[in-house]
């Protein structure tokens, strides 16, 4: 997805370049390039939003916080202090990061609604702050005659050269947010996005991925609010308030907050709008008077009918006259699995595992080991705690009491990335993939995982990715966005996305739900390969029949505990497994 | 001796204070067990509430019943035209744009009462012709005594209302599962369209009532719906409860660190405590933990 077409580039670059010279050409007065000014200082916190809201989805209601951060460090480091604009910049963004770190650190425990909640708290204890202690921040007078930067000798004292520098700095700002997203941490922030738990499952630290996108985010609006403050050479708390928050947000929701462009066409947008409205004929001039409240419609109308903004948008018209996305195949390497052979003794082992929710006991203490290189499946009827202790192997459940062992280590109290980490790889019953990344991207983020043996660095990624999906063969598929493929390709992208990370137990939660029976004989032939290759799966499904054809073991549980365990024959035919399913404890046959 | 009944006056005012957030918080509670959404606008319904009342007994001098009872239906119609406006465009979207809808909407609200009224904020008289009683050296303000009787009134009428009609039960079975309400005949949109009615009288009410003591203005609503949304997870997210018991403990924690420690960071304390309720128990005095099924 990052490759920005050649036309686009030259439109952005006209229009950039033409946002910069400008001033210099043409007669400006004063009040324009101060409104340049106000919408570049802007921008650039704006670009904060993208990469938090946008790219990870976490909800920022206190981006003016950390504008102004950035502009009190500035402005008290320049004035009170003494120090040079350069020290106190990086003073403020140093501050802000402390504090988006602090706030990114919340979401271990919360998400959603309380992180808006939270946001807005500490906005709105900054904004007291500022107003209150007034020995420190001047209170409501604010703060008057911040000097502008020098830069090796460039003064920058001419309201245009100043706007010259902003616009650099927006520009490569701009240009490290767009080419964010491709990298390992962007693909991370995506997942997180667009599947959490599936993200954390598949070996994404989430946590320390929202931390780092909160971090960074208040970072850019640090940035955004010094450039703000030596500009206007004046600032007070109203700068900074809740109020301006909204108004971040609603420029980067407006121009599209999962793009640096959307961002900043937005924060134009937003910056301009009082002027345009000024404009407006004699008819309409109460809209002047009312322009906020214009203005809260206005987001109820982008969330709405424009939910990816302007951006989304231009990115739909190109869409129409792009290409089908199918993928060249040609040197694909095939998937070589790697899987340690020669070790003895069971993969994983299971001893008195127990998961209670409240009085239910779910699993109640269940031993049981999963040998090297073998399709264990574990079945049972509804209820009977088979998918609950998968998710206390893969990790999404601590368990009550007991543990699980991988090859000799107890992994019971890891975090499901740290057991992907170790090579614990799962799918999910109802399908979690990143819905709105390309079937590359979904795999290349199960490629990503800790402890992969593979070189790291984008290329390898890719080329392990293409190789997991030629697998299941999908390769031609890769560009394709995962939420357009049919329900059966899911399942297999979902697959693929496991196996690039090369898994020592690959742990499938009914993987043939779901499925026609021309799919169900095709999965069948793709654990018999996989099996082929070494590789250990621990399975659940409801499907007797796909469940003796590829098992070499099952395992029964009824009401959390295990009944019978053997290979296929003896126990699909057991009585007590019989009547587990059919109710019945009569003879068989 | 002295010192006693000053903390006191100060719980009983707090208890007062707090009460108006714990309606507020159940009308938001009441709206996120319908339907999901933390509706941002929340106190923004107290601020048209009070704004209603200003209008009808300020502006057009009618008896204060009769203003009371309009503003109560002025507010329900606006219950109706938020769901139509605001929630039911986007009721299959995730959460995060109808948060943000709702964001837009406090917006709008606020912006155009601010545009009608302008921003002076306007007084606005008491329930009571009194100024209050005084017991054993503390004084209990009129408007202070009604506030607590009508919050006990409402939570009192709420649970009747929702654990012993039928009507209740309809709700109660659309905010626990839509489609099977739905398959059962209930008619789930009318049920969504009433939570907001209620809710928006609720804190309708609650601007009435709170107007007399902080003056009715623009941002009125918002101070009261942040602490509101802070009561609702102290007490327990999504718990009916949790949402009056955190309200009022809130209101009371606010007004005696007011007291003892400092007034202009009054509005500080609640945000604290809900920082080191989060810490420690972040599911709430009466919420239950609950993780993610996979």
């Amino acid at each position: 997805m990052q490759r920005l077409h050649l036309p686009t580039l030259i439109v952005v670059g006209a229009l950039a370049l033409a946002a910069a010279v400008v001033p210099y050409l043409f007669e400006t007065s004063a009040y324009v390039v101060q409104m340049f000014m106000q919408a570049v200082t802007y921008a650039i916190a704006v670009l904060g939003l993208v990469v938090v809201l946008g790219y990870t989805g976490q909800i920022n209601l206190a981006q003016a916080a950390f504008f102004g951060f950035g502009a009190y460090g500035v402005a008290l480091g320049s004035t009170t202090a003494g120090l040079s604009f350069w020290s106190s910049l990086l003073l403020g963004a140093g501050a802000a990061t402390l504090a988006g770190l602090a706030l990114g650190l919340t979401t271990i425990r919360l998400g959603g609604h309380y992180l808006a909640m939270i946001t807005i708290s500490f906005q709105q204890i900054f904004d007291l702050v500022l107003v209150n202690w007034i020995e420190v921040t001047h209170g409501p007078d604010g703060i008057a005659g911040i000097p502008r930067p020098s830069l090796f000798g460039w003064e920058m004292a001419e309201d245009r050269d100043y706007l010259l520098f902003c616009a650099i700095v927006l520009y490569l700002l701009v240009f490290a947010v767009w080419w964010l997203p491709g990298t390992r941490l962007g693909r991370a922030m995506r997942s997180v996005r667009e599947n959490e738990l599936a993200a954390e499952v598949v070996g994404v630290h989430t946590l320390r991925t929202k931390v780092t996108a909160f971090s960074l985010s208040a970072l850019l609006g640090s940035i955004g609010g010094g450039l703000y403050a030596a500009g206007f050479a004046y600032i007070s708390p109203d700068n900074f308030n809740f109020a301006r928050s909204i108004e971040f947000l609603t420029a980067a929701l407006l121009g599209g907050s999962q793009s640096p462009f959307g961002g900043v066409i937005g924060t134009v947008l937003i910056v301009q709008m009082p002027e345009w409205l000024k404009h407006l004929p004699e008819a309409l001039s109460f809209v002047k008077d009312v322009y906020l409240a214009v203005y809260g419609i206005g987001v109820i109308l982008i969330m709405v009918f424009l939910s990816e903004g302007i951006w989304g948008l231009i990115k739909v018209g190109r869409a129409r006259f792009a290409k089908p996305a199918f993928t060249d195949t040609t040197g694909v390497q095939p998937l070589e699995l790697d899987v340690s052979a020669g070790a003895s003794g069971p993969l994983l082992t299971l001893h008195g595992l127990a998961k209670h929710f409240g009085g239910l006991k779910a699993v109640d203490g269940i031993d049981m080991a999963v040998n090297r290189g073998t399709v264990h499946a574990l079945i049972g009827p509804n209820g009977s705690g088979k998918t609950t202790s998968l998710n206390v192997v893969s990790g999404i459940y601590k368990p009550t009491a007991g543990g699980v062992v991988l090859e000799g280590e107890d992994v019971s109290q890891l975090r499901p990335h740290e057991r992907a980490g170790r090579g614990i790889g799962r799918t999910f019953q109802n399908i979690r993939l990143f819905a709105n990344l390309s079937a590359l991207e979904n795999v290349m983020v199960g490629a990503q995982r800790d402890g992969n043996p593979i070189p790291s660095g984008n290329r390898a990624l890719r080329a392990r990715a293409m190789s997991a999906l030629a697998f299941v063969g999908l390769a031609d598929r890769a560009h394709m966005i995962v939420r357009n493929l049919p329900y059966g390709h899911q399942r297999l992208v979902e697959i693929a996305r496991v196996l690039a990370g090369h898994p020592r137990l690959l742990l499938l939660d009914e993987p043939a739900a779901g499925l026609n029976q021309t799919e169900k004989m095709n999965l069948v032939e793709l654990l018999r390969r996989l099996r082929g290759h070494g590789l250990t799966i621990f399975l659940i499904d409801h499907d007797m029949g796909l469940v003796e054809k590829v098992s070499d073991r099952i395992t029964v549980l009824n009401f959390g505990r295990k009944i019978a365990e053997g290979t296929p024959q003896d126990v699909l035919r057991h009585p007590d497994v019989v009547a587990a399913y059919l109710g019945t404890s009569g003879p068989v046959n | 001796m002295q010192a006693l009944f000053d903390n006191f006056q100060v719980l009983f005012q707090g208890l007062a204070l707090g009460s108006i957030y714990a309606l507020v918080a159940l009308g938001f509670v009441l709206i996120i067990r319908a339907t999901n959404v933390v509706n941002f606008a929340q106190g923004d319904f107290a601020m048209l509430g009070a704004y209603a009342m200003v209008l009808f007994f300020t502006g057009l001098s009618w008896p204060y019943w009769l203003a009371f009872v309009a503003s109560l239906g002025a507010m329900a119609v606006f219950g109706v035209l938020f769901n139509y406006g605001v929630y039911y465009p986007l009721r299959y979207r995730a959460f995060l744009p109808v948060l943000i809808s709702t964001l837009g909407a406090s917006i709008f609200l606020q912006n155009t009462v601010l545009a009608v009224f302008g921003p002076q904020p306007r007084p606005l008289d008491k329930v009571l012709n009194a100024d209050g009683v005084t017991i054993g050296g503390v004084f209990l303000d009129s408007q202070y005594l009604v506030i607590l009787a009508v919050t006990m009134l409402l939570v009192l009428f709420t649970y009747v209302f929702f654990e012993h009609t039928l009507l209740g039960k309809k709700l109660q079975a659309t905010s626990q599962d839509k489609d099977m309400a739905r398959l059962l005949g209930i008619p789930v949109a009318l049920m969504i369209s009433i939570t907001f009615v209620y809710s928006a009288v609720l804190g309708g009410i609650a601007g009435v009532l709170v107007g007399p003591i902080l003056f009715v203005s623009i941002g009125m609503g918002s101070t009261i719906a942040l602490k509101a949304f802070a009561a609702t997870i102290i007490g327990g997210f999504g718990d009916v409860t949790g949402a009056i018991v955190g309200g009022l403990l809130l209101g009371v924690i606010e007004s005696l660190a007011a007291y003892h420690i400092s007034v202009p960071y009054k509005d500080a304390y609640a945000f604290l405590a809900l920082f080191l309720f989060l810490l420690v128990r972040p599911q709430g005095i009466f919420g239950e933990k609950v993780s993610e099924k996979a």
